[in-house]
């Protein structure tokens, strides 16, 4: 396969680019910020992306998806970043999609893949327990009953936590802390009793909470996948949803690169335009090689995800890349705008603030260095 | 069977039978290339074997057109052919500046009658070729070259000195800019000429670098004599031909260190403790390495297939060329972390005569060469970027 878009993927970037400048551009992030809205994002717009077919977007088509492929999730990712467009995009047509389709049987496909696909039932992953990405590492105690299960612990990190309306929880239905096997996967609903949903403010001002499990009971059919199993399913979901993260990732830092590029040709001092110096000139040439550089391995990753197969090594590589060089890319934004850099009333700041945060989910560059090193055999 | 598949089983079948043994293992470095050229020395019968088999066929420069001594294949043929190549990991039959400069610049700016008389003896190996474009007071600032070159009619008189001329020693030809207008401004007044090495108004002065080695030449100009039937391109109009020979110099440049092995190297070096490279500091440094390097691997496949789909890679390959060499400089300083005091033994058995120490000193000069790193930030800040100058 060509390492490049096709006619079909180029179209798609083409519509999502134009969708997400126009609906949903970083002033309303930033009035979702300042209005206090408690979703953080916009379901008016949640509803014209369903319509535009993002919230299908993985979703096969007699699941009533649009089917464009983790190449596609990708595409509409980056738009995103580019715009910080919220909306639970990411949490449930790319995490909780995945991993339905990953882990359910057909009843639980056929009965929540059409509701994320038309965006009207939004679900999300909680997995993380403490401020470190360790999935094997969960602790939290499924405990089996006659009439199902009984869930109690606490996670942490859950993105768009406070909008969904339904968790998809990792749990340990056996085995101990940092175990392979006897990991569990539980659709649980928000409404369950003894589920408490805390909404965390965060940095990057979008919706994540933390969930607090007071022996919340549910019945046997909310198992999803194989009882011990799951990460034999959450892997490759798992890994779908970083390399869409990588995406996002990707858009922000291309986007920090224009704007930066466009104040070094807007920006006088010394009686001349700061673009014209050396020193910044490298810098920013620097970053746009690290972003090109970047893009391939997301590339990569995405095409090798719609290939099918195991696919670690690629993801690692994507995810580990796209947050070194985000964080290098917002970095460099601030530094070369000066002292406007650091005003909240500029933008550059939400995006060093979301990129931070997205860099952290699902492992950070460290996790992912290391797992690469892991896949590729030392 | 769609005719790729049946073209690559065929090759499959080829290779098989045509590529020599010693051709299959790996080269230990640029002592082991086949350069060609008429007073190249074989250093085995396979390795002149595999140049015969491989120039008659045209696939030492598999895409260029039959008519020229070329393979004739397509794009998607020649990503086979490398493949298969790959497979059976045979070597490179020739590498020379003739393949990898000179005749993509023929092909784009030679006329038909320059065409036949030179690229089927670089497809063969029969003539090596050298690179005449800096001087002592053009490096960067190539343009401000100042070698002369006067018309007489149907000839030009050349005089002047090129510097670090890699191999011009051992070149039995040579692609030169000259100023052929000392009034014009600086990048209209060059051309693009191609003459014998081997007249007694060519003299060469090797140079040693501080691998040891003694690639690169001193290069001088007294009374040389140019026939005016090997101007390529029009007279003062060489600067657009100098331009393009060097994308493809930096793309080729770019990817020269990935296939140095690293990781296997390391475990095999320091050993493993559960599946881990035993020192933890390196392992980390060589992930992050291997991180970069991979990602860049990809970006130049990328590049690669944006090329076949028509694009125009341009100023992209100073990003390639900037990246790949420093990414390169940054591999052979791990594998001296790797080696420890055993990769600075300088001459001797044990060593192979220093050649990790030798090739890691030879990386230096990858972002020197071909422009430095500088001007390649340079390019892609004004011409991707559009910076101010
Ligand atoms: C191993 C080797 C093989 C070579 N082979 C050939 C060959 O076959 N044929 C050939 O013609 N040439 C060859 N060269 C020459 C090579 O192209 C030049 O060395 C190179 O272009 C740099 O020129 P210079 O050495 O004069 O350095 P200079 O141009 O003097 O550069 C010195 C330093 O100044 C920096 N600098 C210069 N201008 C700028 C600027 N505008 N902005 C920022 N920094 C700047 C450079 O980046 C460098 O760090 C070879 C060089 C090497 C090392």
């Amino acid at each position: 396969m060509a390492l490049i878009l096709n006619e079909e993927q180029q179209l798609l970037k083409e519509s999502a680019d134009g969708f997400f400048a126009e609906k949903a551009p970083v002033s309303q992030l930033r009035t979702l910020r300042d209005d206090k809205v408690e979703d953080c994002f916009s379901r008016d717009l949640w509803k014209e992306m369903a319509e535009m077919g993002f919230a299908g977007i993985l979703v096969g088509e007699d699941h009533g998806g649009a089917d464009f492929g983790l190449v596609g999730a990708g595409l509409v990712a980056e738009a995103m970043g580019r715009n910080l467009s919220a909306s639970p995009f990411h949490a449930s047509s790319v995490m909780a999609a995945a991993l339905i389709e990953a882990a359910g049987n057909d009843q639980q496909k056929s009965s929540l893949l059409p509701a994320i696909a038309a965006g009207e039932l939004i679900a999300t992953l909680a997995i993380d327990e403490t401020g470190t990405h360790d999935p094997e590492g969960s602790a939290m105690k499924a405990v089996a009953s006659d009439t199902g299960y009984k869930l109690s612990g606490m996670k942490t990190f859950v993105q768009e936590g406070g909008a969904a309306g339904h968790y998809i929880v990792l749990a340990r239905t056996s085995g101990e802390r940092g175990d392979r096997d006897g990991l569990s996967l539980f659709w649980v609903d928000r409404r369950a009793k003894g589920l408490i949903v805390d909404r965390s403010v965060m940095t990057d001002s979008r919706n994540w909470a933390k969930l607090t499990f007071e022996g919340v009971h549910v019945d046997a059919g909310a198992l999803l996948g194989d009882e011990g199993k799951a990460m034999d399913a959450l892997d490759p979901a798992l890994d779908k949803a970083r390399v869409v993260l990588a995406a996002e990732l990707l858009g922000i830092a291309q986007e920090c690169l224009d704007r930066t590029v466009k104040y070094l040709q807007e920006r006088k001092q010394f009686g001349v335009l700061i673009g014209s110096f050396q020193g910044l000139q490298h810098r920013a040439a620097q970053l746009f090689s690290e972003i090109e550089v970047t893009r391939s391995a997301i590339l990569k990753a995405l095409q090798m995800g719609d290939a099918g197969g195991d696919f670690r090594w690629f993801a690692s590589l994507a995810k580990a890349k796209a947050c070194k060089t985000a964080e290098l890319a917002t970095n460099e934004a601030i530094q070369m705008h000066g002292g406007i850099g650091m005003t909240d009333e500029f933008d550059i700041g939400f995006f060093i603030k979301r990129a931070r945060t997205i860099q952290t989910l699902y492992g950070d560059y460290n996790y992912h260095a290391d797992r690469f090193a892991h896949c590729s055999g030392y | 069977m769609s005719d790729l598949e049946a073209f690559r089983s065929e090759t499959r079948d080829w290779l098989e039978t045509n590529c020599p043994p010693l051709m299959r293992t790996p080269s230990t470095g640029e002592a082991d290339i086949c350069w060609g050229g008429k007073t190249f020395v074989f250093q085995s019968d396979d390795q002149k074997l595999w140049l015969e088999r491989m120039g008659a066929r045209g696939w030492t420069v598999p895409t260029w057109p039959k008519e020229y001594g070329g393979g004739g294949l397509s794009k998607e043929e020649a990503k086979i052919l490398a493949s298969e190549m790959r497979r059976i990991k045979a070597r490179s039959p020739l590498v020379s500046f003739g393949i990898w400069m000179l005749g993509p610049a023929l092909l784009k700016f030679g006329t038909h009658e320059q065409k036949l008389e030179h690229l089927p003896k670089i497809a063969r190996g029969e003539i090596r070729w050298c690179q005449g474009y800096s001087e002592p007071n053009a490096g960067s600032d190539l343009a401000a070259l100042a070698t002369k070159a006067e018309d007489k009619g149907d000839h030009y008189i050349i005089n002047g000195q090129k510097v670090w001329t890699s191999y011009a020693d051992k070149a039995d030809w040579i692609f030169c800019l000259v100023r052929t207008d000392f009034e014009a401004s600086k990048h209209t007044g060059i051309s693009f000429i191609l003459f014998d090495m081997d007249q007694k108004g060519v003299t060469t002065k090797p140079i040693l670098l501080i691998s040891g080695n003694s690639p690169f030449c001193e290069t001088f100009f007294d009374d040389a004599i140019a026939l005016k039937s090997n101007l390529v391109g029009e007279e003062n109009k060489g600067w657009t031909i100098a331009k393009y020979l060097l994308t493809h110099e930096r793309t080729g440049i770019s990817d020269m260190g990935l296939p140095t092995p690293l990781n296997a190297l390391a475990v095999d070096k320091l050993g493993t403790k559960n599946g881990e490279i035993a020192d933890k500091m390196l392992r980390h440094q060589i992930a992050e390495h291997e991180i970069d390097a991979a990602a860049f691997m990809f970006t130049l496949e990328r590049a690669k297939d944006e090329a076949k789909a028509g694009g125009d890679m341009g100023a992209f390959s100073s990003m390639l060329k900037g990246y790949g060499t420093e990414l390169n400089k940054d591999r052979h300083e791990l594998i001296l972390k790797v080696n420890g005091s055993d990769a600075f033994e300088w001459e001797g058995q044990f060593s192979n005569n220093g050649e990790i120490a030798r090739n890691w000193l030879r990386t230096k000069a990858n972002s020197i060469e071909g422009g430095t790193t500088e001007v390649q930030l340079n390019i892609i800040a004004k011409r991707i970027l559009n910076l101010p100058a």
